[in-house]
């Protein structure tokens, strides 16, 4: 453990800017997690609209349903921390935008729900972004079985989850393990950020 | 050849193996994967070219869906 307290941590992490691919349940709990700690900027993407079906795990209210994720969650992220610049695009990211629209952040959490995007991105930071931080989740469906919730490193990509099991109509996501899954990222974040002494 | 499988040390009975035949040998039947030889992406359609040797640091990394 490194330890900082959280004056030290909140001025270090002001100056830090962080991607959030996607703003479904991974990645609206994980943004609000870093806005919470007090990162500088997040850089959110996402395309999808509030449904009332996300509302077991996602971090939106009731009365967002119908909205857009962006802004629904700039807007939630806002009524926690004002001071976090939040960025937000509206589109589906792809191997083209990725380098574009996360380029300028150290850390890029990956938050597909599908593991077809989650393929994508992985490849796309190998071949177009070297060296690039990726933190992906991977395995959170259903309930229970915590210990099998881990985080697993393969040079700069880190993979939080149980590694396991997919989502399916008798193994829905729900918010005690995404949350966890999406929290393990942020802390995955808060480590890679604040371990480098600068 | 000894290779490195996903962060830990794997010995094989050849010299060199093909991408395909490491997972078949390994028996992964994943559906969806991203692999790597010493940090280089190798795509699916050269699984049957891209050779493994000894020394090389190989990462096959499940994809699955949730989130």
């Amino acid at each position: 453990m490194i330890n900082l307290d959280f004056e030290e941590i909140r001025t270090r992490l002001a100056d830090k800017s962080v991607g959030i691919a996607g703003a479904g349940g991974l990645g609206s709990n994980c943004a609000v997690a870093l806005a919470r700690v007090g990162i500088g900027r997040l850089v959110i993407a996402d395309f999808d609209v509030v449904s009332e079906g996300n509302l077991n795990r996602q971090y939106y209210f009731k009365d967002q349903v119908g909205r857009k994720k962006i802004d629904a969650l700039r807007e939630n992220i806002a009524k926690i921390n004002p001071e976090i610049d939040v960025e937000i695009h509206d589109l589906r990211l792809d191997p083209d935008n990725i380098p574009h629209i996360f380029g300028n952040c150290q850390i890029i959490v990956e938050a597909f729900d599908l593991a077809g995007m989650k393929k994508m991105i992985a490849e796309t930071v190998i071949e177009k972004m070297p060296g690039k931080y990726l933190v992906m989740g991977m395995g959170l469906a259903g309930f229970g079985n915590n210990e099998a919730i881990n985080t697993v490193k393969i040079d700069n990509i880190y993979v939080c989850g149980d590694l396991e099991n997919e989502t399916s109509e008798q193994l829905p996501p729900l918010a005690p393990r995404v949350g966890i899954v999406a929290n393990m990222q942020a802390n995955q974040v808060l480590e890679l950020l604040l371990s480098k002494q600068e | 050849m000894k290779i490195i499988l996903n962060n830990r040390q794997e010995e094989f009975d050849k010299e060199s193996m093909t991408i395909r035949e490491l997972l078949d040998e390994k028996n992964f039947t994943f559906k969806m994967v991203v692999i790597k030889i010493n940090n280089k992406l190798v795509r699916k359609e050269h699984y049957d070219t891209s050779l493994v040797r000894d020394g090389d640091d190989v990462s096959v990394l499940h994809l699955i869906s949730g989130g």
